[in-house]
């Protein structure tokens, strides 16, 4: 099979233009209703629970877990699929500890839950650490990934690939804040799912419109057939697992950019059904995700998939382009693109809001500013982080950053998570305990993981990790909490229980939400 | 009559609403880690299992998958059906209390 993969695709930058054309308008309309502070952070708090569930969804289904799953069970099976119910199990955990008491408690950014009613200054500037190390984390990961897809799929090179994503995420993001970054996701999430459904039908439709058949072409394929449908080697490990899942579950909880977008919404209420709605919509996607891989690996062929890319991040396209030709392929790839646009802009406004909300508002204004000041100085941190943003990814061309992503949700689980948890939950929890939680297990997170096989063999090219496990979760987690209740214990604070009567009032009841 | 802060976080009622909502919540969470884990540990221990074949092609390691992104779905659901149902209309009689 020919392919039209890394050309310069007509139909392809048509779709792209239309897609950019209409968020840029979508832009245009949201700057005019952004004023105030809650307006650019916030989107006003006027988000439905749909809407929300809908920008979630866009906010986590990256280019990375739509091509690259696919592309991990085209060329490995079975393991691919473990992987992907990785990604789904964050969200009902979410939804149990999290989603409500988030929505009551905070105002911009979680740091404003763990404040509540401990010391702003040392919180503050802990919570935006620990927020800011994770968004880094993520988006490192995310433009490197983003550069080299978009050179893959329209041969455009990288550094131009990312100074236009750049360009293109700021331009929401400055101009529409967060009501022009929603809306953006949630065309997004509408695409990629609808891109994603088509494609399965399309496929289907050689197979009978039967999974059942898919597996079994998948079985009798030469020599691999048979390993194809069972586990391999990704789950040897079960420490290594249980660890890696730890990070991926309640990672989740702990990602400043999806929980920013709690605060969209009007109340606890609306953000239990984002949740809801999240849940089915990125479950669905994960169902589907591997159907596609195992399709491909039977119509295209796992050494095209390898010969155009040795990771198998073309194979959704590959399988696009073969069943629906270049139109189709274009789309898909225009939809990708347009992934990676709504997962940066939803990063950048998350670490923005940490710089602005929590360290210039919050420890050098004391809370006093205008609202048009609030909102300026949004802007600056916006465009500081995004021209970061690009620089990180033009430094980090080439190299091994696959770990990345698993260093931001170890970093979450470790150190935003049980602050957060703990914050809500305990009477006891102080200032110190806090601080120590954030930074112990951010701390620790960090340094375990280059200890490990991950990067300490894989990236550095040691022999011998020196830290056995992939994912330090299991250990830096566990930190985390030790060192935030000894903390506690060893300064107590007073003033911070007889707060938690009126934080519980809140937390449960939204008194006095915002 | 207005009840201060104190009376209603102290109040039988409030106290019950707060235990409540967490026994409900980490049973869920229990749920999710023995649905989850009970898979990861399985294909960790148990891979020819996963690998025989329930109809002509499909296998078990592929229902679980499947299963398992299907229960974390349903117990999302379990949560707002009680949430919508229990909590709520708790909330509501808790919050006309202060008013």
């Amino acid at each position: 099979m020919q392919t039209a993969i890394g050309q310069p695709n007509f139909i392809s930058i048509l779709f792209f233009g239309i897609f950019i054309f209409f968020t840029l308008m979508v832009t245009y309309w949201a700057a005019k209703k952004t004023k105030t502070a809650a307006e650019y952070y916030a989107a006003g708090r006027t988000v439905t629970g749909f809407q929300n569930g809908m920008a979630l969804a866009g906010d986590y289904m990256s280019a990375a877990s739509f091509l690259g799953i696919a592309g991990m069970v085209s060329l490995k099976g079975y393991d691919g699929m473990i992987y992907a119910t990785g990604w789904l199990v964050g969200w009902p955990a979410l939804m149990f500890l999290i989603a409500e008491p988030l929505r009551n408690l905070g105002k911009f950014t979680f740091a404003d839950v763990v404040a509540f009613r401990l010391k702003q200054t040392p919180i503050r500037i802990a919570g935006a650490i620990g927020g800011i190390l994770v968004v880094l984390a993520y988006t490192i990961a995310q433009m490197v990934g983003s550069g080299s897809l978009i050179k893959l799929m329209f041969g455009i090179p990288y550094e131009a690939a990312e100074i236009i994503v750049g360009c293109v995420m700021l331009a929401y993001v400055l101009f529409g804040g967060m009501l022009a970054t929603t809306w953006v996701q949630i065309i997004k999430a509408c695409l990629l799912l609808f891109g994603v459904t088509v494609l399965l039908f399309l496929g289907l439709a050689k197979f009978g419109f039967n999974p059942g058949n898919v597996y079994g072409a998948v079985q009798n394929l030469p020599q691999i057939g048979d390993e194809m449908l069972r586990p391999g080697g990704l789950v040897t490990n079960p420490l290594d697992a249980i660890s890696l899942g730890l990070a991926l579950m309640l990672g989740l909880l702990g990602l400043p950019h999806i929980l920013m977008r709690f605060f969209t919404v009007p109340n606890a209420q609306e953000a239990r059904k984002s949740v809801a709605y999240a849940t089915t919509f990125i479950g669905y996607f994960y169902c589907i995700i591997p159907v596609v891989g195992f399709m491909a690996a039977v119509l295209v062929g796992k050494d095209l998939i390898a010969k155009v890319d040795k990771g198998g991040n073309m194979a959704a396209l590959l399988l696009s382009e073969l069943l629906g030709g270049t139109p189709f392929m274009g789309f898909i790839a225009a939809v990708a693109f347009a992934t990676i646009l709504a997962v940066v802009a939803g990063l950048t406004l998350a670490a923005a809001s940490a710089l602005s909300h929590d360290i210039f508002m919050s420890v050098f204004r004391k809370g006093q500013a205008s609202e048009a000041e609030q909102v300026k100085i949004a802007r600056i941190a916006v465009v500081i982080f995004g021209i970061v943003a690009i620089l990180l990814g033009i430094l980090f061309k080439g190299q091994n950053v696959a770990f990345m992503v698993g260093l931001a949700f170890a970093i979450a689980a470790s150190g935003n998570f049980p602050a957060l948890f703990l914050s809500i939950v305990w009477k006891k929890y102080t200032t110190a305990g806090a601080v120590a939680s954030i930074l112990i297990g951010s701390v620790s997170a960090t340094v375990l993981i280059i200890l490990s096989p991950t990067v300490w063999v894989d990236v550095f090219k040691f022999k011998e990790a020196i830290f056995p496990l992939k994912n330090p979760a299991i250990v830096s987690m566990t930190l985390s909490f030790i060192c935030g209740i000894v903390a506690s214990y060893m300064f107590p604070d007073k003033e911070a229980e007889q707060k938690f009567e009126d934080e519980k009032l809140r937390t449960y009841l939204g008194v006095g939400a915002e | 009559m207005a009840k201060s802060v104190h009376d209603i976080v102290n109040s039988p009622k409030f106290k019950r609403l707060v235990t409540t909502r967490w026994s409900v919540s980490f049973f869920l969470t229990f749920l999710l880690f023995v649905v989850y884990y009970g898979y990861i540990l399985l294909i960790a221990y148990n891979k020819e299992f996963l690998a025989e074949k329930v109809g002509v092609y499909t296998n078990y390691g592929i229902i679980f998958g499947v299963l398992v992104i299907v229960l974390s779905w349903v117990l999302t659901f379990i949560y707002v059906i009680w949430a919508n149902y229990s909590y709520d209309k708790k909330v509501e009689e808790l919050k006309k209390e202060i008013r």
